[in-house]
């Protein structure tokens, strides 16, 4: 999951860094992450694991890191176990 | 304490004391304000002065220690109060109302962002006991107007810290005791990569690079300077920028702001009613005036909006995850843009009402200043830049 992470946020996060120098913990918006590239990693997320991100996970600290990313996605229920 | 850089040429060092703390209410200290910051108002419009007067009263009861709590000699007001004295004080005089809004829109940030560390305990006691008036230097030359983004630095050097920034506009600077500046956290650091630093009157100097002559607000002294300073490293808010801006600095700006709007556009609405009050008697009409009743209808309207979001906001501050959501972004970016929108609309309907006694300049009932001064709503934050980053998050966020 961690690497189908990096690879969205290589394309989309317009870090000041590339993402190979990061670790999963380091702070995304210290490496250039901005509201705008946030929404775009966002949508990139949703495309790349079929998920809808609800609401309630729609903070900055979502995107805050790698890690923090994954936790976000193990929270969302996949389309196939929705009802 | 590290030597200052250079003394301040203007302004003067002498402490503001508020007076009898303990016995008047809070509406009788915003009256007093209001009432002398009406009587300046013409004055400090025309010649595009800083409301002296407005802000020494403000000091002397105590508005400018409002936000900080009682037991560090503060009033310890809610932001439901301190937004209504925003819009008391705008009936009077925009400018005024909008010095005293930004200088809440700093302390908000400081009192809840600097943590309780022995010096921010002593910092904020200070700007209770002696009423400093706090300006903001976020703006910076090269970021185009963005909050979120700064070029100059702050560098650490031991225990003392040093910052240059090119600043467009720092309302009120030279009148100002303190000023909060944003910056970019280290050398090394990305753009976004921001902190706030509270630096003292003695601790910075300013060169003026431009000087502010514009339609309304006149009384901001919104000038451009090359701000120099020298602080000590705890100056530095210990929170990161962009959590201070998402959770208050952004949120109380637009509140604060659609309250001093809202105090033009009530003002407005009152000269037009004087207006046709007097003409329905000069006239011997009875009928009533349907367009002052529509204009009143539009004022309610932008009250009850104004009102809710500042409830919305009271309810949401402690919780970060509230305040940090990108439809709360966008709630508080569209107040900004409908308050913005209605008071010049409100004004304008006035105008109407009024009709050439509203448009000319030397009647009781002139809406020059409030014209004027309501069209800064639009540009102060572009409505276009605001409206942009909603589009932005709305390809995210599904809340209605």
């Amino acid at each position: 999951m961690r690497d189908r992470i990096r690879s969205v946020l290589r394309q989309h996060a317009q870090l000041a860094q590339t993402i190979e120098e990061l670790s999963d913990e380091a702070d995304l918006y210290r490496a250039g992450l901005t509201s705008h590239a946030t929404v775009n990693v966002m949508l990139a997320l949703e495309d790349e694991f079929e998920i809808e991100f609800p609401e309630s996970l729609l903070l900055r600290r979502t995107f805050g890191s790698v890690r923090a990313i994954e936790e976000a996605l193990s929270s969302v229920p996949s389309p196939s176990s929705r009802s | 304490m590290p030597p200052s850089v250079a003394e301040r040429a203007v302004g003067n060092e002498h402490p503001r004391v508020p007076v009898g703390l303990d016995v008047r209410s809070w509406e009788e200290r915003v009256a007093a304000v209001a009432a002398c910051a009406g009587q300046h108002a013409t004055q400090v419009d025309a010649a595009a002065r800083f409301p002296a007067e407005a802000v020494e009263a403000m000091g002397a009861e105590g508005l400018l220690g409002a936000w900080i709590e009682p037991t560090l000699g503060g009033l310890g007001a809610s932001i439901e109060q301190i937004a209504w004295a925003c819009g008391e004080i705008g009936q009077r005089c925009a400018s005024s109302a909008m010095v005293f809004a930004m200088h809440q829109i700093q302390v908000a940030s400081l009192v809840r962002h600097a943590g309780d560390s022995d010096w921010w305990t002593a910092r904020l006691r200070e700007i209770a006991s002696t009423q400093r008036l706090i300006a903001s230097a976020t703006s910076e030359v090269g970021v185009g107007g963005d909050l979120r983004s700064s070029k100059c630095a702050i560098q650490i050097d031991g225990r003392v810290g040093t910052l240059t920034k090119q600043a467009p506009v720092i309302s009120y600077g030279l009148e100002a005791d303190d000023i909060l500046a944003t910056a970019r956290r280290a050398g090394d650091a990305t753009p976004g990569d921001q902190q706030l630093v509270l630096l003292r009157r003695t601790e910075y100097s300013l060169e003026q690079t431009s000087r502010w002559e514009a339609l309304g607000m006149r009384g901001t002294c919104s000038h451009g300077f090359t701000l120099t300073a020298r602080f000590p490293a705890e100056a530095v808010v210990p929170d990161a920028f962009a959590r201070i801006a998402t959770d208050t600095m952004v949120p109380v700006s637009h509140l604060l702001w659609a309250s001093v709007w809202l105090g033009v556009a009530t003002d407005a609405v009152r000269r037009a009613r004087t207006f046709a009050r007097e003409d329905a008697r000069r006239s011997g009409r009875t009928g009533g005036n349907a367009r002052l009743a529509h204009l009143v209808a539009r004022l309610h309207a932008f009250r009850g909006v104004v009102h809710e979001e500042v409830r919305e906001y009271a309810a949401r501050m402690d919780d970060p995850d509230a305040l940090g959501t990108m439809a709360y972004a966008i709630r508080v970016n569209n107040l900004k843009v409908n308050a913005s929108e209605a008071v010049v609309a409100i004004v304008q309907e006035a105008m109407l009402v009024a009709g050439i006694a509203g448009y000319r300049t030397d009647t009781s009932v002139t809406l020059g200043r409030s014209l004027r001064d309501a069209l800064g709503a639009l540009v102060m934050i572009n409505n276009d830049r605001i409206v942009a980053a909603n589009a932005s998050l709305l390809l995210a966020s599904r809340e209605d």
